[in-house]
């Protein structure tokens, strides 16, 4: 006796439909594809508001002064100027030497742990690492503030207390977690049959680890000195803190800056809403968005080339 | 003939697990060499110990003597590169690098460069191009692929058919000529034709090479080796003659298990 299987849909072509999917399964679908939705349509709220914040400011002040202005005082109560540059320097400053910094090490620290280190040195070293990246910035910025600028302030003998340098190195400490939490599970998932085979050819742990791993784990390598280079320009309340949130444009590692995040943060609280100057801070919130995008870019593009070389 | 091997009392320990008991055995120069038993007896475990790959396993111990040329192998004084170097290995599973095939076989000729004696002064040096090209196209050739390879040595080694990929693997032992060749169940992961293909090249590396080969193939020891070591439960029950090992076994245990009646 054949058995009869209940048919729907009978003319049903192309996607097969399964109709037996029980009610409990549907319901958990969907709340999941509620969930996607939600994040998606947060994000697009976000840009959309900021899109619409900045837009005004494009016809009320003039754009080109904007990007090419030397000057931010926004607050002067007869000629306000709204030259971007200090910031973007600042921010630009801050956030590549913090990178020089924490790049080397990251590597360092993930290379060593990934590789070298005694699984009783690991099972003490890595929850550590992560604790540190899960110290909120605040904490970090009040270190710099009392701790750090003290000891900078005792070796380089710095114009001003509160300095870029200052800002940089708090950085470099709360990229390097982020970078080795995410370098390493890289490095974890390049196979052992490929290490295994370099020592067998006689290559040292180092060469093996130099031609080998690396290469193998090169994307994702890039991809979290990328993550730790966003999260370094993005950062707010530490560089608030510890780079003193001088608006005069200055390269100089040892003088106080301003990043783009701290203007906002700081000049958000007391700025009229709908004022040139509300509407400005929008476009640098936007010009922030713009800068992450283009890294993330960049690095997918370099990820992308090597990872062709490495077919 | 000249032993290449002799391992002497060799014991294995994983953290308390005695993997490998007190295991003596010759090996012969240029010959295939089969170690043949069921699974966890302790075959790859021992061949491990000859290019003390099972230094990485961190809860590994190892006693007792494995004797090449005259010096063991796991002294103190004995640089693990060095041995590694002349007693290569080819794995269960093909392990090309994520490189070109040219930079696959290129690789451990690059990192060792070229040790000349210059006025009576020990001097390491890079390979020319030349020498790398040669020592690539040679390796190639011996591992029976430069022929399907030759036009397409920047493409990468993950490209190729697994077979193929087995065969790199070889050619990049190859290219740093050592003097004996550990193979760990090369033709596991391979259909009939690629194992055919390898089986033979074994036999014909036999000329150049010394060859110790295990495998779970009880009738690819039988085509290929010279003489066989039937393993049983970390203890090595067997060795001899492949012939005489398969026609005419001595111990009870090895009839038990050519026969198919264990294992």
């Amino acid at each position: 006796m054949a058995l009869k299987l209940p048919v729907r849909n009978k003319q049903g072509r192309g996607r097969r439909r399964n109709e037996h999917v029980p009610s409990r399964e549907r319901a958990i679908r969907y709340v999941l594809m509620a969930a996607t939705w939600i994040s998606v349509l947060a994000l697009a709220a976000v840009f959309t508001e900021l899109l619409l914040g900045a837009f005004p400011a494009f016809t009320s002040i003039n754009i080109v002064d904007f990007f090419t202005g030397t000057v931010w005082n926004p607050s002067h109560p007869l000629y306000p100027l709204y030259g971007v540059l200090p910031l973007f320097v600042a921010t630009l400053m801050v956030a590549f030497a913090a990178a020089l910094i924490a790049i080397p090490i990251g590597l360092g620290c993930t290379i060593y742990l990934a590789e070298l280190a005694s699984p009783r040195v690991k099972a003490i070293f890595k929850p550590a690492i992560e604790i540190l990246a899960g110290i909120p910035s605040v904490i970090f910025g009040f270190f710099a503030l009392v701790i750090l600028s003290e000891w900078i302030a005792m070796v380089f003998d710095p114009v001003n207390k509160l300095n870029a340098l200052n800002g940089a190195i708090m950085l470099a400490v709360m990229m390097i977690p982020i970078m080795v939490t995410v370098a390493e599970d890289a490095i974890n998932a390049v196979p052992n049959n490929l290490r295994e085979a370099s020592l067998a050819l006689g290559a040292t742990r180092w060469e093996t680890v130099r031609h080998v791993v690396l290469p193998s784990a090169l994307s994702g390598i890039v991809a979290a000195i990328v993550l730790a280079f966003g999260r370094a320009v993005g950062e707010t309340m530490t560089v608030l803190m510890a780079t003193g949130n001088s608006t005069l444009l200055s390269f100089d590692f040892l003088r106080s800056v301003q990043t783009m995040t701290a203007a906002i943060a700081i000049d958000f609280g007391e700025v009229a809403s709908g004022s040139d100057h509300y509407h400005v801070l929008f476009l640098v919130g936007l010009m922030l968005f713009v800068i992450t995008f283009v890294i993330n870019f960049l690095a997918d593009w370099v990820v992308r080339r090597f990872r062709e070389e490495y077919k | 003939m000249t032993t290449a091997i002799h391992a002497e009392d060799l014991n294995v320990y994983f953290d308390k697990n005695h993997a490998l008991k007190g295991v003596t055995m010759d090996i012969n120069k240029n010959e295939v060499t089969a170690v043949i038993g069921p699974s966890g007896c302790g075959k790859s475990t021992f061949i491990r110990c000859i290019n003390r790959m099972n230094d990485l396993i961190t809860n590994c111990t190892v006693n007792g003597k494995v004797m090449v040329d005259g010096t063991d192998i796991n002294d103190d004084d004995v640089d693990v590169v060095d041995v590694r170097r002349r007693i290569g290995m080819v794995f269960q599973k093909p392990n090309p690098f994520p490189k070109s095939i040219y930079e696959n076989v290129a690789y451990a000729p690059r990192l060792h460069g070229i040790v000349e004696t210059v006025d009576g002064k020990v001097k390491r040096r890079k390979h020319t191009k030349q020498e790398l090209d040669a020592i690539v196209e040679r390796s190639l050739r011996r591992a029976a692929l430069w022929e399907e390879v030759k036009d397409r040595l920047d493409k990468g080694g993950m490209t190729l058919s697994g077979g193929q990929q087995q065969r790199l693997c070889i050619a990049r032992t190859l290219s740093i000529d050592p003097e004996i060749i550990l193979f760990d169940e090369p033709c596991s992961a391979l259909d009939p034709i690629a194992t055919s293909k390898i089986e033979d090249l074994l036999v014909d590396l036999k000329k150049d090479y010394t060859v110790v080969i295990v495998t779970h193939s009880m009738q690819q020891a039988a085509r290929i080796s010279d003489r066989t070591a039937f393993f049983y439960m970390g203890e090595m029950v067997e060795m001899g003659d492949t012939k005489q090992i398969f026609e005419k076994p001595a111990r009870e245990l090895t009839e038990q298990y050519i026969t198919g009646r264990m294992g």
